[in-house]
């Protein structure tokens, strides 16, 4: 299923590329402004590049984000984030050119150290993702402002914060490491699906009959540091949780089963993706900030969707 | 050999005790209830048993081969979120993921094996609705069909009839003793229900003030159970 939708969208980029054929056949359509519009930002690779990277990192953010909701980690999406752009102000002030390693290195650790106090430790969960968090972003942005060379210093945050255009300065080695790094991610959760079904419903049971417990909140640390990684690209360290978040409650909402909501919210999330992109190039808003309102608008109309299913059933 | 042993328990929480000197053996084919007042520390025991909760000192030591994953498990409460979207299928084939180890995906053995569990339990017909849309006594036989899928000998059961209906109940314990009888499964069960638990076990563990372990019958003449139970008419 999700590998089924990946491949109609290199399908569908395929086509937009041949843009000609698209041209002619919307011409047809009476909307051609639009479309000619978005065909000519197509011919730049880098904006192709953003949408295949924007697209799979709106996958991997809804699978977690189920699973996330669900085991009430919600925020944990928000403390990570800001412990990775502590990170990025670390890498930037030591003058790393490619700095995704060290923060995804430092995001893994965070992330590893927040899930294991969610079970029992003297400071209790949401207190030590509100202290990590908040610290991470106090000290990274202190580092930046005392240490950055650039001039435009409130722009580099507002930029790391918001994901602003960074998305559109992608280069080709970071559209590798984003595509590998997605590729593993959804790798992951597939073969650990049902596992990680296991221990979000209940973790007691699971670690009663038998089931390695601890390693597979280890591993789901893991996939969740990354995640976060990913999507600071794309929408900025203050809006991941948006994009955790929205399109597994927007599925819930209508679904009611582990399976449906996970395969509607990866399909909810990506189509939000793509549609904010395309948005965001045509009014040249901020990439980040219109994919989460897309995202937003999607909830209410499944809100209402349920509220309706709920009153017909009545 | 017994399938559980526990020599010389001490447990609790925080350095503070709250059980001591606790030793009884469970053998194959049993049915042992244990009973004793609230917060006298028998889902502390079940936990120990299944090694969720480490003993402050002494032992449990599982004999005739029974591995860890090879024991089923119904909780007192699963703390499950109101708003969890799961449907009864997905949560008794999730009984599987012990026996599975590092396998990824079920089979279709264990697939139909769900299905049989849940046929067992008298539900076919709410496998796939949503489990948070169930009544109490439903989710309750889906917790025990999933139980089941996670053993073969041996069935820990934490209050299993609380807060359901007196016909609820009665058909719960009907289903329990079938397993035990006709399937062969072991069975540790915690009840406050003090007729249920003599008209069905076969051992008594009382536990809270005085500790006794015995057969039904010697329970039944022993001080331990005329002191909490005497004014009662069993
Ligand atoms: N996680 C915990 N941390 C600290 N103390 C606990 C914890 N869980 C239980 N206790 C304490 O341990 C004691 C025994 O609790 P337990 O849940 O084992 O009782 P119980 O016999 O199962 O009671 P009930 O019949 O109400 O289920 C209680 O006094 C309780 O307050
Ligand atoms: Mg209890």
């Amino acid at each position: 299923m999700i590998l089924l939708s990946v491949y109609l969208f290199t399908r569908f980029l395929n086509l937009f590329s041949e843009y000609d054929l698209a041209v002619r056949l919307i011409k047809k359509l009476g909307i051609a402004d639009i479309f000619d519009e978005l065909a000519f930002y197509f011919k730049f690779p880098f904006v192709r590049y953003a949408i295949i990277v924007g697209v799979l990192i709106a996958l991997c953010s809804s699978l977690l984000g189920v699973t996330l909701v669900l085991k009430r980690f919600s925020f944990i999406g928000d403390g990570l984030s800001h412990v990775a752009f502590g990170a990025m102000a670390v890498a930037a002030v030591a003058g790393l050119t490619n700095d995704m390693p060290f923060v995804l290195i430092v995001t893994v650790i965070s992330a590893v150290l927040l899930l294991r106090t969610g079970q029992n430790a003297k400071i209790k969960g949401d207190a030590a993702v509100a202290m990590i968090s908040v610290g991470a972003l106090a000290i990274g942005y202190l580092l930046m402002n005392v240490f950055s060379k650039s001039a435009n210093i409130s722009g580099d945050v507002c930029t790391t914060l918001f994901g602003s255009t960074s998305i559109l300065t992608l280069n080709k080695t970071k559209v590798w490491i984003c595509i590998g790094l997605s590729a593993a991610v959804v790798a992951l959760f597939m073969v650990f699906y049902n596992k990680i079904f296991a221990i979000t419903f209940d973790e007691s049971f699971a670690a009663a009959t038998g089931t390695r417990v601890s390693l597979y909140n280890l591993i789901l640390a893991v996939i969740i540091a990354a995640v976060i990684v990913l999507a600071m690209n794309l929408v900025g360290s203050l809006l991941i949780s948006a994009l955790v978040v929205f399109p597994a409650l927007s599925s819930m909402r209508v679904f009611k089963t582990f399976r449906s909501v996970t395969v509607c919210s990866a399909v909810i999330s990506i189509l939000c993706a793509l549609s904010g992109m395309l948005i965001s190039i045509l009014a040249s808003t901020p990439v980040g900030s219109t994919i989460v309102v897309v995202d937003i608008a999607v909830f209410f109309v499944f809100y209402l969707i349920g509220f309706l299913k709920a009153g017909i059933k009545k | 050999m017994p399938l559980i042993t526990c020599k010389d328990l001490s447990l609790g929480y925080d350095g503070k005790e709250i059980l001591h000197g606790l030793g009884f053996e469970v053998c194959a084919g049993e049915y042992l209830c244990i009973v004793g007042e609230n917060g006298s520390g028998k889902s502390t025991l079940m936990k120990t048993l299944l090694g969720l909760n480490q003993p402050f000192s002494g032992s449990v030591v599982l004999g005739e081969g029974l591995k860890k994953n090879e024991i089923g498990y119904l909780p007192q409460q699963t703390q499950i979120q109101r708003d969890f979207p799961a449907s009864v299928l997905e949560i008794v084939l999730s009984g599987f993921c012990g026996v599975m180890g590092v396998k990824p995906f079920y089979t279709p053995a264990q697939k139909s094996a769900a299905v049989r569990n849940i046929e067992r339990m008298g539900i076919p017909h709410l496998k796939n609705r949503c489990y948070r849309e169930l009544s109490g006594g439903q989710q309750q036989r889906a917790l025990l069909a999933r139980a089941l899928c996670a053993t073969g000998k041996i069935i820990l059961l934490d209050e299993p009839v609380s807060g359901l209906d007196s016909k609820a109940t009665a058909e719960m314990y009907d289903i329990i003793e079938r397993l035990n009888r006709e399937d062969k499964i072991t069975v540790i069960m915690i009840s406050h229900d003090i007729t249920a638990a003599l008209k069905y076990a076969t051992n008594i563990l009382h536990i809270g003030g005085e500790i006794f372990f015995g057969k039904k019958e010697e329970y039944m003449e022993s001080s331990v159970f005329s002191n909490s139970f005497g004014g009662e008419k069993v």
